[in-house]
């Protein structure tokens, strides 16, 4: 399985060439990194060409890695039945710079193109339909972004006097509480306890 | 004569509609009885698993897999533990896997069960249902005996399932299996596979190549129902699905009839598979013997003040996962189920992408029901095996 794929990725090195920025094979899956601009061509390339014929695309997700830059990552599933293996090809974007759309490739990305919008905020130029999903008509805001908190800004509730469902700012009886059971045996170089942050200030302050 | 402007009609359907099977909203525009368009608006049960899933440990999560598609929560779990099991690198004793891979089609014929049976009543055939719920009912009653949940079972575990089998259950279950479910499954194909009405909404209606389902994502029994045999328990098996002797049934064209045919004979290879996990059911442990990853057991918690440490760390730290990410699949019910599951090292998933199969089926409503009546698209939606729970996540 493992020679398939590293088969492949020499393949896939060959056909693209400085379209790919890097590929890798961990836990038995192949990955690759391509240029954000030529994603449409390598979708193509890999369902067209004879060693890869990556026929369905399962999946297109996102992820928000916040304190890199750019910031988030797209992610393409993609499945070959006639050879049974997987793939994975990746973009990087952030908030500004569209990805092209898979749409033209793969109709499946239509949804999954959306919903990255919906959860992101990532744009998608081409696509035929770019509205939200899975969030509520008229919702603001990119709800998988970390710096989006768990509980939302807004809340709704069936107002008696006005007969409808009216929003209104979250208010949380009890404030969130986010547990950080990181063990104080492992984590101990990060964390300073309660008191000791002034053992190493205080011989300094003296010294000056 | 003066042209008359005919306006296409625009029409809602649901979200409150039996046949939406759960909360659909449709937006249809129709020329006379005829689909032109179809706008599936989807999200009406949006709950943000995956983000409640990254505040959440590994084992903390799980439950949330029960909660996507409520029909069939064992093979949901089953994706996500597989994924975390395989970015630990830990194995699971045999035990474990057989007895995971008898709920997971136990669950199979749960969901099974429920789809052709609302599919049949969406077309127009009460019996099924109400029958159909008999055997559901016992199916939940093993679910019950194993775990205490009917439905939402949170039975799987990373490292293997919560706790063993209660003795005599598998005898109970492999009683079922031979004696009481087959019949039944012969009577439930009397009254529909050549049931005149059901063909007449049936037949013909909804067809999709296996080009275009390639195209559009389909994946378990719709993709098999167009002729393509490819099952991930086969192709890439998991668990112990590569000692299981089943045959995978596929479809002719790719309509309706064939969906639920395909989903009919699936039930009776389910049955094969849950025979040869009652029979040669192995001993041993059903959890990993990674004392980092599985709890100790209230035994050892009494006698051992490590096992008490590990305990308590276990319940609430959890165990770190060691950074990489996977992207793992199984064949549920509905087609291929994936998380897509990326591991910081931390002991919460930094993301965890859930793929589901439903997602990508009721995407291609409009292309499986324009020029279709409007009485057709409840037939399709109901063959396409739609749950909203993993739809809108």
């Amino acid at each position: 399985m493992d020679q398939a794929l590293k088969e492949l990725a020499e393949h896939l090195r060959d056909q693209l060439g400085d379209k790919l920025l890097a590929d890798e094979i961990r836990l038995g899956e192949l990955m690759i990194t391509v240029k954000r601009d030529v994603i449409v061509d390598v979708l193509k390339k890999l369902r067209d060409d004879s060693n890869c014929r990556f026929h369905q695309l399962m999946d297109i997700c996102g992820v928000d890695y916040a304190d890199e830059s750019p910031r988030f990552e797209i992610v393409y599933n993609l499945l070959s039945m006639t050879h049974n293996t997987r793939i994975r090809v990746k973009v990087r974007t952030d908030e500004d710079e569209p990805v092209p759309s898979a749409c033209g490739v793969f109709s499946t990305a239509n949804w999954f193109e959306r919903e990255i919008w919906d959860m992101y905020g990532v744009f998608f130029s081409d696509h035929p339909d770019l509205r939200r999903i899975l969030t509520d008509y008229g919702f603001e805001g990119h709800p998988l972004r970390k710096d989006f908190p768990l509980t939302g800004y807004v809340e709704v509730r069936y107002d008696d006097e006005q007969k409808r469902v009216v929003y209104e700012p979250v208010k949380l009886t009890q404030e969130f509480r986010n547990f950080d059971f990181e063990s104080p045996w492992e984590g101990m170089e990060r964390v300073v306890l309660p008191g000791d942050e002034k053992a190493e200030a205080e011989p300094e302050t003296e010294a000056s | 004569m003066a042209e008359t402007q005919i306006k296409n009609f625009n029409l809602n359907f649901g979200p409150q509609h039996p046949a939406a099977h759960g909360v659909l909203r449709l937006v249809l525009e129709m020329d006379g009885e005829v689909i032109e368009r179809a706008d599936p608006h989807i999200g009406l049960l949006h709950r943000g698993t995956e983000k409640l899933i990254e505040y959440k440990t590994y084992a903390q999560a799980v439950p949330y897999f029960d909660r996507l598609d409520y029909v069939a929560p064992q093979n949901q779990e089953h994706a996500f533990v597989l994924g975390a099991e395989k970015l630990l690198g830990i194995e699971i004793p045999k035990r474990g896997q057989y007895i995971r891979v008898l709920y997971c089609e136990i669950g199979r014929i749960l969901n099974h069960l429920l789809n052709i049976t609302a599919f049949a009543m969406d077309v127009g055939a009460m019996t099924p249902m109400l029958w159909g719920f008999e055997h559901r009912e016992r199916l939940m009653e093993f679910c019950e005996a194993a775990c205490g949940a009917r439905l939402h079972m949170n039975y799987f575990r990373v490292g293997g399932v919560a706790q063993d089998l209660p003795a005599g259950l598998l005898e109970e279950i492999g009683k079922w299996a031979t004696e009481e479910f087959p019949p039944f499954l012969d009577d439930l194909e009397s009254l529909l596979t050549g049931n005149r009405i059901f063909k007449q909404r049936t037949v013909d209606i909804g067809l999709i190549t296996a080009e275009q389902c390639f195209d559009w994502g389909f994946t378990g029994p719709n993709l098999r129902a167009s002729g393509v045999a490819w099952d991930l328990r086969k192709s890439q098996p998991y668990d112990a699905y590569a000692e299981m002797d089943f045959d995978i049934p596929v479809g002719r064209i790719g309509d309706c009839y064939d969906r639920y045919l395909v989903r009919m004979i699936e039930m009776r290879e389910s049955l094969k598979i849950i025979k040869q996990c009652v029979d040669n059911m192995p001993s041993g442990a059903v959890k990993s013997t990674n004392k980092k990853v599985t709890p100790p057991t209230r035994g050892d918690m009494k006698q051992s003040m490590e096992a008490l440490i590990h305990h308590f760390k276990l319940f609430t730290e959890g165990f770190h996962v060691p950074a990489g990410e996977t992207y793992t699949a199984v064949e549920a019910p509905k087609g291929e189920f994936g998380v897509y599951l990326v591991a910081d090292g931390s002991n919460k998933p930094f993301r965890c992408k859930i793929r589901a199969p439903g997602y990508a089926h009721l995407q291609a409503t409009e292309f499986l029901s324009k020029g279709h009546m409007l009485a057709d698209i409840v037939a399709n939606i109901g063959s396409i095996d739609v749950v909203f729970g993993e739809i809108d996540r």
